[in-house]
């Protein structure tokens, strides 16, 4: 073959260096696509586990306790003895209210809405109260809280099984 | 001075400062003779400032305003009242001119002459990009942004705030349920102003300045953009403290000051308060009021409207024009609506469905 026919490429060597080109390219931006969309998922979670054991009913006093609500985002409220595990999510945006022990009241820093000890909404926007979780004792007696199952006041779920114990 | 700080905090208060602002607002869309004149704008810049200045020098005031995140929407009032006055300016200039049978400024000779985009135009826009680009460079260097702790899904700081061109969003999240002031109305905020140039069809005003002729349009938009957004943000911002309770300029944010506040439902004051009975299991019976004052305001409102005052648009715009206008109308002014429902009466929601996650 003489140097001038190679100097060009003829029709079925163009078109095989147009397919590698196209897939090159093509799997290049795939593999560049997947790389973003794999970005925007974390590498790591610190998820608190969605159920946990809160020890024995006589660990808490009447009233609000907020010792699992930065690890688990749960308040255990007691009230007559009658326990119950409240959300700490804001019913109206999700916001995280803040317990106010001097007023007896949650206060969200959002928007403002306020709820009593109980989780009744009562100022401020929040349309409902605050949810709470499945509580219930373990065979050896402790407390545990379960965050998969929630119960809704205006479903009038609070009386239902697993919504409280008694002590 | 204590007696003048200590009006101005009670002045500030949601209900009063939003009421003065309204009046204010109306005042100068009745007297643009007066408003649109430079001896007016200069006035008032300078009497701003002055208040400004005396505001400045009180400590509590400075402690807020010196946020870095704050001082953006310092910058920003003076632009808006900067544009806002000099369109206004412009367009009362015309209107004097109109009435004086002459054509508009930009309607003169001289005025209706050509140039080319390159250079004229392009040049500006380099200019305008480099000139940006130094300005954030420079305000990086000076204002860092803060170095938190890390996020934590059960804590959130008090009181949280959105960056500062949301917080009028924010502020209209205390009087609705997230569902509306989250999703529905920035929706139609959004496509009612992309609809608007389908919607206004009227020509006038195309290419020159007028407010005279362009009243109605003018103060609705001014009115969304000043008492709606604008003015919400400065409240958000400025007046909002820890729990997101309310803070005059010059009061200390105490994370402790308490707000009597009790908010209830139309459904509660009416069978409870007014006929003393335990609210109905039904809920289509419980919100019957809820939805026949949603229907009067949405539906029944509207024929009252145009037999007052409607009529001349919908001949001249059209009825699909009219009352995609009158809807888009009436949406904007539920906000106003339902901020002085709820200083009046404590009102939460007209119609609250959180079985349905409906609340309005
Ligand atoms: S998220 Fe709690 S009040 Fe809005």
């Amino acid at each position: 073959m003489s140097d001038e026919a190679k100097t060009s490429l003829n029709r079925r060597e163009f078109f095989s260096f147009l397919a590698v080109g196209w897939i090159t390219f093509g799997a290049a931006t795939a593999g560049l696509a997947s790389l973003i969309f794999r970005f925007t998922y974390p590498n790591v979670v610190f998820e608190p586990a969605l159920d946990f054991i809160a020890g024995v009913p006589g660990d808490y006093a009447e009233g609000v306790d907020e010792r699992w609500k930065n690890g688990f985002g749960v308040w255990i409220y007691k009230k007559d003895g009658r326990l119950v595990a409240m959300s700490n999510i804001c019913t109206h945006l999700g916001c995280i209210p803040t317990w106010l022990p001097a007023e007896s009241k949650f206060k969200c820093p959002c928007h403002g809405s306020g709820y009593y000890p109980n989780g009744i909404n009562f100022e401020g926007p929040a349309p409902r109260p605050l949810e709470r979780f499945k509580i219930f004792r373990n065979p050896e007696g402790k407390i545990v809280v379960d965050k998969t199952k929630v119960f809704r006041y205006e479903k009038g779920e609070w009386n239902s099984d697993g919504a409280f114990i008694d002590s | 001075m204590h007696m003048i700080k200590l009006g101005i905090n009670f002045l500030s208060s949601p209900l009063y400062s939003f009421t003065l602002f309204i009046v204010l607002f109306v005042l100068a869309m009745k007297r643009m003779d007066i408003v649109g004149t430079k001896k007016f704008g200069m006035g008032l810049l300078i009497f701003t400032l002055v208040v400004f200045a005396w505001m400045v020098s009180d400590p509590v005031f400075f402690s807020v305003i010196s946020l870095p995140d704050n001082i953006p929407i310092i910058i920003l009032n003076g632009l808006v009242f900067w544009s806002t006055w000099y369109a206004l300016y412009k367009g009362n200039q015309n209107d004097i001119r109109i009435a004086a049978g002459e054509p508009p400024i930009e309607g003169t000779p001289e005025n209706r002459e050509k140039v080319w985009a390159w250079p004229n135009l392009v040049y500006t826009e380099l200019f305008c990009i480099i000139a940006c680009t130094i300005f954030l460079i420079v305000w990086a260097i000076f204002f860092k942004a803060p170095l938190e702790e890390p996020a934590n899904p059960t804590w959130a700081p008090n009181p949280a705030k959105a960056p500062w061109y949301f917080l009028g969003l924010q502020e209209m999240l205390v009087y609705f349920d997230p569902w509306m002031a989250g999703v529905v109305l920035p929706v139609i905020i959004i496509i009612g102003l992309i609809a608007i140039p389908f919607i206004d069809t009227n020509p006038k005003g195309n290419g020159y300045y007028t407010f005279k002729e362009r009243k109605f349009a003018i103060s609705a938009f001014l009115f969304g953009w000043l008492a709606l957004w604008v003015f919400l943000i400065q409240i958000g911002t400025f007046l909002r403290g820890p729990n997101w309770t309310f803070y005059g300029p010059f009061e200390f944010w105490d994370t402790h000051k308490v707000v009597a506040e009790n908010n209830i439902n139309l459904s509660e004051i009416m069978w409870i308060k007014l006929f003393g009975i335990a609210l109905p299991k039904n809920i289509f019976v419980r919100e019957v009021f809820g939805l026949i004052v949603t229907g009067l305001y949405l539906v029944a409102s509207v024929p009252l409207i145009t037999k007052k005052w409607g009529h001349k648009y919908q001949e001249r715009m059209g009825t699909v024009r009219y009352y995609l206008m009158i809807f888009l109308i009436l949406g904007m002014m539920s906000l106003p609506i339902k901020m002085y429902l709820r200083w009046f009466f404590n009102l939460k929601y007209i119609l609250a469905m959180p079985e349905f996650e409906l609340n309005l």
